[in-house]
């Protein structure tokens, strides 16, 4: 029993930073109907900046967080502008799967040339630390990254909800269409809605870093995990994502707790498929013709 | 002018076949069997990526399903000839697609991006259980499969001739759909899975059909690939480049054409081998590989043969089209009319 709640305090805070990542990843599909396989990547990337700033200048990976977002979302947009925004409208979808996995394995690349294939951790001075709790340990760093994903969640939230550019994103997420015609420019909101998403993954990216040792091809693990939320919450939908990822998160902590390690990463997997065949559109997506 | 097909795949076979009495190098035939290799897996993958138009990103993971199997088959090392785990192959084929049945029914309920989304997390699957299945794979450490005791002077020439065979009912399963109503269903799926529905295609039939013997040809070529390498581990028998390279070399080929995938296969393999042969560090190498990937899609999104097509076709009309200029420009002039090339653009705009 003991196990069992230390599993689900882990699974929470950890889901956390993954709702953060996963967030953005929603984000991208519903403004522009692509599913971003380089999501994983780019966090990983963040984790390199911050592991770097870290160890060059001894920045706290924290505090490093809104240098890290601002490069990511400068590549994001880049991306976008340089890779997406060429494709034809009507093979979009599809091309636009393997341009982002392109992109994954260039910055994959990128990070093996720059920084090597070994493992890397950004070691701080309370990496080791923890709290206990009423006899549940919970480690500072894990702490301080739930609470910095609640931030930087609240954060787009706000601007989802409450400014004119969110609204302008609301509105192409709903429908495309209607939203150019009311005036919304599509382009300019498609380049700002992947850099924010590429944002979200710099966020989440720099405490990656902290909680998990990481290498170039760590990516992969990552994207796994982050198709399985997405899909779960249900494509487009934040807060889908974010119920989500606590939900498989939490789910694959008690399995690591209860079972073995090495079979949480299943657990994902199959949340996934018996979600698919009650739910297809996942936990809050909404059905939308081609695709789902 | 146009070949018939039948000489078109007899000269392909028959090129193939003796191919290796030109007395090749082993490095040479060693890249040819790679290339076997992919061009039957993108013929394979092109059965549903490209005809059904549900792009699976999991295919790998029946390709390791396939290795595996086959290691299981054989962990005790005792050939005869060396030929027995060919013959088992046809079971290899059935296993993946046996398992590729039900994960179709389930990932097919989705479209487009989802199923991509769900094949690929199927494939990252693949390789955990392929990781923990300590008893079953080895795990980390990996399996070992019986040494070929073929003669080291004509080593590759079995598994060659074998990847022919395969390639060749890859092929001929695409020519025999495209000639097909499987075919048509396919295609309408593909235009317009509801509307196909409408009418009375019975598009989940028919979708799980062609994905499950396309994963069963993957699974073949699994098998042969981990007889070949004779070790196997989880991360290159379930590699999500594997997948991609597929997808790729059909994309640039040309999808839903029988020859594209093979032409892909062709360029980027070779082109693949020489950049790791020449850029060495495999670091280097993907960024190149990435940066190529990102060049095809951008210039040629619906791949080098319909292109090519849509380039001669373009050229027939015009010609036809100046025939007839031509043709109004002699009436005209039997007319004693002071024809000016003005008059000869504005009856068929033939020069541009």
């Amino acid at each position: 029993m003991h196990a069992l709640i230390q599993g689900v305090i882990l699974g929470i805070l950890t889901g956390g930073v993954y709702a953060l990542m996963a967030s953005g990843q929603t984000l991208i599909f519903g403004i522009m109907k692509v599913v971003n396989l380089a999501q994983g990547a780019m966090v990983i990337m963040a984790s390199y900046l911050a592991y770097q700033l870290f160890t060059s200048f001894g920045l706290d990976p924290f505090l490093a967080i809104p240098v890290t977002t601002v490069i990511m979302f400068g590549l994001g947009v880049g991306v976008e502008l340089l890779f997406l925004r060429p494709l034809r409208r009507e093979d979009k979808s599809e091309l636009s799967l393997l341009v982002t996995f392109a992109v994954a394995l260039l910055i994959e690349g990128f990070l093996s040339v720059s920084w090597g294939t070994t493992y890397r951790s950004i070691n701080t001075g309370y990496a080791n630390s923890s709290w206990t709790v009423a006899g549940y340990q919970i480690t500072v760093v894990r702490f301080w990254a739930f609470a910095l994903s609640l931030v930087a969640l609240g954060l787009l939230f706000w601007l989802l909800n409450r400014t004119r550019f969110g609204r302008a994103v609301r509105a192409t997420v709903q429908n495309p269409e209607s939203a150019r015609l009311l005036g919304v420019e599509a382009q300019r909101v498609s380049a700002l809605g992947f850099g924010l998403g590429a944002a979200t993954a710099a966020a989440a990216g720099s405490v990656y870093g902290l909680l998990y040792p990481f290498y170039s091809g760590s990516h992969y693990d990552l994207i796994s995990r982050l198709l399985s939320i997405v899909v779960l919450g249900g494509l487009g939908s934040v807060g889908g994502a974010v119920i989500a990822a606590v939900i498989v998160s939490t789910s694959s902590a008690i399995v690591a707790a209860t079972i073995s390690p090495a079979w949480s990463e299943m657990t994902f997997f199959v949340i996934l498929i018996l979600v698919l065949l009650i739910r297809p559109q996942g936990l809050f997506g909404s059905v939308s013709r081609g695709a789902i | 002018m146009r070949v018939p097909s039948i000489l078109r795949g007899g000269g392909f076979v028959a090129v193939l076949l003796l191919l290796p009495l030109l007395g090749l190098q082993h490095w040479f035939l060693n890249l040819l069997v790679f290339v076997l290799m992919y061009a039957t897996m993108s013929s394979a993958w092109n059965l549903v990526g490209g005809f059904a138009g549900y792009p699976s990103l999991g295919h790998a993971a029946f390709f390791g399903i396939g290795a595996y199997s086959l290691a299981l088959m054989f962990k005790d090392p005792v050939l005869a000839n060396g030929y027995e785990p060919f013959f088992v192959l046809p079971v290899v084929g059935l296993i993946g697609a046996l398992i590729g049945w039900p994960i179709a029914l389930i990932s097919m309920r989705t479209r487009a991006d989802v199923f991509a989304i769900v094949t690929i997390t199927f494939l990252f699957v693949v390789q955990t259980l392929a990781f923990n299945l300590h008893d079953l794979t080895g795990g980390a450490q990996g399996a070992a499969l019986p040494v070929p005791p073929f003669p080291a002077a004509s080593f590759e020439l079995p598994f060659y001739y074998v990847l022919v065979l395969l390639l060749c009912l890859a092929m001929g399963l695409t020519f025999a759909t495209m000639r097909s109503k499987l075919g048509l269903s396919l295609v309408s799926i593909r235009a317009d899975e509801d509307k196909a529905r409408g009418i009375g295609v019975r598009t989940t039939g028919v979708k799980v059909l062609a994905f499950s013997v396309s994963v069963g040809i993957t699974a073949m070529v699994g098998g042969v690939w981990a007889y070949y390498e004779g070790f196997i581990y989880p991360q290159f028998a379930v590699d999500p480049l594997v997948t991609i390279a597929m997808v790729l070399m059909t994309f640039l080929g040309g999808r839903g054409t029988l020859w594209g995938p093979v032409l892909g296969a062709v360029i980027l393999e070779a082109g693949q081998q020489y950049l790791t042969y020449q850029l060495g560090a495999v670091q280097l190498y993907l960024i190149v590989y990435a940066l190529i990937f990102l060049m095809i899609i951008l210039l040629l999104p619906r791949g080098i043969l319909p292109t090519i097509e849509d380039r001669l076709r373009q050229r027939r009309r015009r010609q036809r089209a100046d025939a007839a200029t031509a043709d109004a420009a002699l009436d005209l002039t039997a007319g004693s009319d002071p024809v000016t090339t003005d008059h000869v653009d504005a009856l068929g705009g033939g020069t541009t």
